[in-house]
C-alpha cells in the first residue's frame, strides 16, 4: 500500500465513532470481549478517575468493556488501594507468573497482560491521562471491532493535516522527532506515517500479542510497531485522533534514558530481521552528566532491555488458552 | 423501591438503608462529575457543559430536552400524573475563568478540583438523577423538571432562571435548588441584597502643589469610611461586605483610577433601598470635595421573602435531615432559591455533601457523604410527590 493511501485510510478522528449503541452492538454481533489494561507505578493522582469514568461508561452505559484490570509495577503510594476501590481488576505484575521471574518496565506489564486478562482485543491505556474521557478506550478499540483487516490501532494526540488556514507542522514528542521518526525513515519508511509511534494507549488483537515479543521497557512500542509491520503488513495499522492529551511533563535527562532503551531495542530488532549486519555486543550503561558546585560528576545508568518471548511459547498461557 | 406512601413516616423508614443503595450510582455520578466539571463554565459561557448535561439527558431518556433563549439547560423525567411538575434546579456556572485548569483529581474518599463543589457536584447530581430513580425502581406521581441554569452568579444576577420562571408555561408545586456543598443546608428565606461597583477616576494630570492630597484612592478611602458610618440595624439583620478594592499603579505615581466591589444584605427590603440613596448621596458628597469622577452601578439584586419555618416543606426537611443524623444548617440565601421564593414558589436549597477550600483551585468534596446527600433529596422528593408538602388550605 501507497504511503500516501495509508494515511489517507488507516488515520481517523475518534469523533467517527460517537455512536456507542452502535459500537456495542457490533461487539457483541461479532461475540468479542474486550479487556481494558492500565499498568501503573505511583498513578495515585489519575487511577481512580481512569477508572470511574471508564467503568461507568464503558462498561454501566455501553457494555463496550468486559474487563478493566490495572497491571502494578509495585507502586509505593495508594495506587492499588485507589484502583481497588473503584472497582478495577487489580494484579501486582510480580505475581503473574512468578516462575518467570519479575522484571521492572511497563513492557513487563502489558506482556503479563497478555496472560491475565482474557479479552479477544487488549486495549492499554497510560494510568497518567490527566484529561481523562472515554474516547481514550472507544476510540481505539473502535476501528478493530468495524474492520477485520485492522489488528493493532495507535492513539496520536495532533491533527497531522492541512486544514482551512494552511498547513502546520505536527508529530510526536522530542523523542519521536530525534530518534525514532529518523531511524523509522532510515530502515522502515512506512513506519513514518504514525504520527505518534511511542504513544502508550493502542489496542490490539490478542492473536498479534500472543505472537510478538515484548521488551520490558522503553522500547516496547517501537519494537511492537516494527513486529506487526514485518508480519501483517501497514494494512493492519490503524492510528485514530483522540484530541489532546494531558500528562506530566518529562526532563530531558529521563527523555534520553528513553531515547537509550528505544535505540537498543530497535537495534536489536533490526538485527533480528537482517535489516542491519551482526551487531557488536551492546553496551547497556547510560552515561550523563551532572554539575556539583564546580564539579562535573558523570552518571551512569545501567539501561537493560530485556525481553520476554511472544507469550505463545509460554506453557502456561497455551494451556490457560487451550491452545494445545 | 416502594414508591406510595400514605405519610411522611413511611417514607422517613426508608431512609436508613437508603444511603448504603446509593452507594451503587458511584461511578455514574463521579463521571458525570468529571465531565461536566472538567468543562470550563464562566458564568455567560456554560454553552459546552450544558450541551454535555443535554446529550446525558437525552441518553437517558428524558423528554423535552431542550436549550431556552438563555442558555438554560431543561430535561423532563415524566411522571405518572401529566399535570403535576417539581422543579430541580442546579446553576451550571462557576467563579472560576474558563483559562484556569479544570481538572480534577479523583481519590479513594474525596475529589479535588476547581468548582467541584460550586456546583460541579449539583450539576452531577441532576444528571445522575434519572439512573439513580432508574436504579431505585422509582416512578414518581409529578413530572421532574431539571434545569440547570444559567447566568446565576454576580454580575449574571441569575438571569437564567430569572428567564425561565418568567416564560414557563408549565404549573410548579415546589422547587429544590440543589448545590453541592454542604450537606445539611437548609435555606428556605432570601435576604435582601444589593451588589455595588465604584469607580473612582481623578484628571490625568500632574499638579505638585496638590500631590498627595488628590488620588483616585483618597476619594474612594472617603467613600468607604463613609459607608462605614451607615447606622446598620442588628434587627432586622444587615450587613454591609466590602469585597474587593482596585486602584493605583505603583509606589510613587498618583492614583487616577480605583473601584470597590460590596454587596449589602438586609432580611428588609426597605433598609437596602434606603442603604443604596445613602450611597448614593455619600458619593455625591465626596465627588465634589475632590473633584473626581464616580460612577455607581449596581450590578445586581434581590428581594427578601422565604416561607416559613413550619412549612411543611421545611418541616419534612429537617425530618429527613434528623432522621439522617445530619445537623440542618439554616441560612437565608442569595441564590436560586431566592428567585424561586419571590414567585411563591416554595422551595428549599439542599446540599449534597462535606466540602472545604471553597472556591480555590484546590476545591474539594467528600465522597461517603455524598450517599446522605443524595437519600436526604430523595426523601425529600418522595415527600413532595406524595402531597405531604403541601400547606393545608
Amino acid at each position: 500500500m501507497n504511503l500516501n493511501d495509508w494515511i489517507k485510510n488507516n488515520t481517523i478522528h475518534h469523533s467517527q465513532f460517537w455512536d456507542l449503541k452502535k459500537l456495542v452492538k457490533e461487539k457483541e454481533k461479532q461475540n468479542l470481549k474486550i479487556s481494558l489494561c492500565l499498568p501503573t507505578l505511583n498513578e495515585e493522582k489519575t487511577i481512580g478517575k481512569e477508572i470511574v469514568m471508564f467503568k461507568s461508561e464503558l462498561v454501566d452505559r455501553y457494555p463496550l468493556l468486559d474487563e478493566i484490570a490495572v497491571i502494578d509495577s509495585g507502586s509505593t503510594d495508594n495506587t492499588r488501594e485507589i484502583a481497588s476501590t473503584f472497582g478495577a481488576d487489580v494484579y501486582l505484575s510480580a505475581d503473574i507468573l512468578p516462575q518467570y521471574g519479575e522484571k521492572k518496565g511497563k513492557g513487563e506489564n502489558l506482556w503479563k497482560a497478555v496472560y491475565e486478562l482474557t479479552g479477544d482485543i487488549i486495549v492499554y491505556v497510560d494510568a497518567d491521562i490527566k484529561n481523562i474521557h472515554p474516547r481514550f478506550a472507544y476510540g481505539l478499540v473502535a476501528p478493530l471491532i468495524y474492520r477485520p483487516e485492522v489488528h493493532y490501532v495507535k492513539a496520536f494526540y495532533d491533527r497531522p493535516l492541512a486544514f482551512s488556514q494552511g498547513v502546520r507542522p505536527s508529530g510526536g514528542g522530542r523523542v519521536t522527532e530525534i530518534l525514532t521518526r529518523p531511524l523509522f525513515s532510515l530502515f522502515f519508511p512506512d513506519l513514518t506515517g504514525l504520527v505518534q509511534p511511542l504513544s502508550g494507549e493502542y489496542a490490539v488483537r490478542r492473536e498479534v500479542l500472543e505472537n510478538i515479543p515484548f521488551p520490558i521497557g522503553y522500547g516496547v512500542e517501537t519494537s511492537h510497531l516494527i513486529d506487526v509491520y514485518e508480519k501483517w503488513g501497514m494494512e493492519a495499522i490503524a492510528q485514530v485522533d483522540l484530541d489532546q492529551r494531558i500528562h506530566r511533563n518529562q526532563e530531558t535527562r529521563d527523555l534520553g534514558k528513553m531515547a537509550f532503551g528505544i535505540l537498543r531495542a530497535f537495534l536489536y530488532r533490526a538485527e533480528a530481521l537482517g535489516v542491519i549486519g551482526k551487531l557488536p555486543e551492546l553496551n547497556t550503561l547510560l552515561r550523563q552528566f551532572q554539575v556539583d558546585g564546580e564539579r562535573f560528576e558523570q552518571v551512569s545508568y545501567e539501561i537493560v532491555e530485556e525481553e520476554r518471548p511472544p507469550m505463545i511459547s509460554i506453557p502456561e498461557y497455551r494451556k490457560k488458552f487451550n491452545l494445545d | 423501591m416502594k414508591t406510595n406512601f400514605s405519610n411522611m413516616d413511611e417514607i422517613l423508614e426508608l431512609l436508613p438503608s437508603l444511603p448504603d443503595q446509593l452507594v451503587g450510582i458511584q461511578e455514574t455520578l463521579i463521571a458525570n462529575l468529571i465531565m461536566l466539571g472538567e468543562i470550563p463554565a464562566a458564568t455567560f459561557e456554560e454553552e459546552a457543559r450544558i450541551k454535555l448535561l443535554l446529550q446525558r439527558m437525552v441518553e437517558s431518556g428524558l423528554s423535552n430536552v431542550s436549550v431556552d433563549e438563555a442558555g438554560n439547560g431543561v430535561g423532563i423525567i415524566t411522571g405518572k400524573d401529566p399535570a403535576r411538575n417539581i422543579l430541580l434546579v442546579a446553576h451550571a456556572d462557576t467563579p472560576y475563568s474558563n483559562k484556569a485548569d479544570h481538572t480534577l483529581s479523583v481519590r479513594t474518599d474525596k475529589i479535588i478540583g476547581p468548582g467541584v463543589a460550586d456546583n460541579g457536584l449539583g450539576i452531577a447530581v441532576l444528571a445522575s438523577l434519572p439512573n439513580i430513580l432508574e436504579m431505585l425502581g422509582i416512578q414518581l406521581e409529578a413530572n421532574l423538571v431539571l434545569l440547570s441554569s444559567t447566568k446565576g452568579l454576580g454580575r449574571g444576577n441569575l438571569d437564567g432562571l430569572r428567564f425561565f420562571m418568567e416564560n414557563n408555561q408549565l404549573p410548579l408545586e415546589a422547587g429544590i435548588c440543589i448545590e453541592g456543598e454542604k450537606l445539611g443546608r437548609l435555606s428556605y428565606t432570601a435576604e435582601g441584597m444589593f451588589r455595588g461597583h465604584i469607580t473612582c477616576t481623578i484628571p490625568e494630570e500632574l499638579d505638585w502643589q496638590r500631590a498627595g492630597q488628590n488620588s483616585a484612592i483618597i476619594a474612594l478611602n472617603d467613600v468607604i469610611n463613609r459607608i462605614l458610618e451607615i447606622p446598620l440595624p442588628r434587627r432586622p439583620r444587615t450587613s454591609v461586605v466590602l469585597g474587593a478594592i482596585r486602584g493605583g499603579k505603583s509606589y510613587n505615581i498618583m492614583a487616577t483610577q480605583s473601584s470597590l466591589r460590596f454587596e449589602v444584605r438586609s432580611q428588609e427590603a426597605k433598609i437596602v433601598e434606603s442603604i443604596q440613596q445613602r450611597i448614593h448621596d455619600i458619593i455625591a458628597d465626596v465627588a465634589s470635595t475632590h473633584n473626581a469622577d464616580f460612577n455607581f452601578e449596581v450590578v445586581s439584586s434581590r428581594d427578601p421573602g422565604g416561607i416559613d419555618i413550619g412549612h411543611p416543606l421545611v418541616r419534612s426537611c429537617r425530618q429527613v435531615m434528623e432522621k439522617l443524623d445530619v445537623q440542618p444548617t439554616i441560612r437565608p440565601s442569595i441564590s436560586e432559591v431566592s428567585e424561586l421564593i419571590a414567585r411563591d414558589l416554595p422551595a428549599v436549597t439542599l446540599g449534597i455533601t462535606e466540602a472545604s477550600n471553597l472556591h480555590d483551585l484546590n476545591e474539594t468534596i467528600a465522597i461517603k457523604p455524598i450517599y446522605k446527600g443524595l437519600a436526604q433529596l430523595l426523601a425529600v422528593l418522595l415527600a413532595i410527590d406524595g402531597g405531604f408538602c403541601n400547606e393545608s388550605e
